[in-house]
């Protein structure tokens, strides 16, 4: 006769080898799929100051500060292998002394099963838009970007763009009344 | 199977027999080590694969998560990306999420990461005066995401006594089992 023991770990085996070929078929299900959607969004009102940043260098920076529309329906990226959205706003752009800067400027997160379809009007970012110098003032190309992190049950985490980006300048001169 | 039954295997052995049992007790070990040295070459990480030990990514990553890291030199950093790092004084690498990013045109970036589940940026986490993390500090990229696995290491760690007992079961089984 077998021992408890023994049947113990064959269950035991048996489940787990269950249960990890069960995910490695969900992660695989997934693995092809495009998650590529579109975006629309616009920036509203925008406007830069020259404060210094105490959260950095207490040197003076620039700071931009916009609002922004954005409207997406990313319903259909949801499949049994995604878990969770991260969304994420980003400016991009270019400055004399930086090459490339990305700044996030607001995110969210969404789970499964909550609302993804977005239609926000006139609303604030999340973070500060400190530039790392003053490369803001009178900077004539800022591209502005939607993208997710899809995070799953299982598999891979891709970082993902939708198609659709936004352009605008910034003002020529600094705005020094408070806001 | 009682200990008795155990160790009358080890006495029905003669001499060789209990050479080759310890030689592949040896061979286990020394295999596992070449997986794990091996993966760090194919990732370019110097730990592949890491547990995810604290909440502040929740809900994207809880306690006990299993994350497969990459860390190729030549895919740049961005915005949006889960980094892996380390920061002098702390023993345990942090997970957490790119949030701004500057690259200077000789190639030196500078970045700011924040945890998905935390109200501010990670300037407080640093060692004291640092401002921005560099590629020198990522430990890797995370790629890949496995839910719980993770958890018998957690559960070793905080209970070392549990460590020790499953690793002397483990050891004494595979040198005393008869194949």
């Amino acid at each position: 006769m077998h021992s408890f023991l023994q049947r113990g770990n064959s269950i035991l085996a048996y489940a787990l080898s269950v249960l990890a070929c069960l995910t490695f078929i969900c992660f695989a299900s997934t693995l092809f799929l495009n998650y590529v959607t579109d975006a629309k969004m616009n920036t509203v009102k925008v406007v830069v100051k020259n404060v210094p940043d105490y959260s950095a260098s207490r040197e003076k920076n620039d700071l931009g500060f916009l609002t922004f529309d954005l409207q997406t329906n990313l319903t259909d990226l949801f499949n049994w292998n995604v878990k969770q959205l991260f969304l994420y706003l980003t400016a991009e752009y270019i400055t004399p002394s930086n090459e490339l800067n990305q700044v996030v400027l607001w995110d969210k997160i969404i789970l499964r099963g909550e609302n993804a379809v977005l239609d926000f009007k006139n609303m604030n970012t999340k973070y500060y838009f400190w530039d790392d110098g003053n490369g803001l003032k009178a900077n004539k190309n800022i591209t502005l970007t939607l993208s997710y992190n899809i995070i799953p049950n299982a598999g891979l985490l891709p970082n993902i763009f939708a198609s659709g980006s936004h352009s605008f300048k910034f003002p020529v001169e600094y705005t020094t009344t408070r806001m | 199977m009682d200990v008795a039954n155990l160790f009358d295997d080890v006495k029905r052995m003669n001499k060789r027999q209990f050479i080759y049992q310890v030689l592949s007790f040896g061979m286990i070990v020394s295999s596992a080590l070449m997986i794990w040295k091996g993966l760090m070459v194919v990732t370019g990480s110097e730990s592949p694969i890491v547990v995810v030990l604290s909440g502040s990514m929740e809900p994207a990553f809880h306690r006990g998560d299993l994350l497969f890291l990459t860390n190729y030199p030549e895919e740049p950093v961005r915005v949006g990306e889960i980094v892996v790092f380390k920061v002098e004084g702390r023993d345990i690498p942090i997970v957490h999420r790119v949030l701004k990013l500057h690259e200077k045109r000789n190639g030196t970036v500078k970045f700011l990461t924040k945890g998905d589940n935390n109200s501010v940026d990670d300037r407080g986490l640093y060692a004291p005066g640092q401002l921005w993390l560099t590629k020198d500090d990522v430990v890797g990229r995370a790629r890949g995401f496995l839910p719980y696995v993770g958890m018998v290491t957690i559960l070793m760690n905080e209970y070392p006594k549990f460590k020790y007992a499953v690793l002397a079961c483990l050891g004494l089984y595979v040198l005393v089992h008869r194949e």
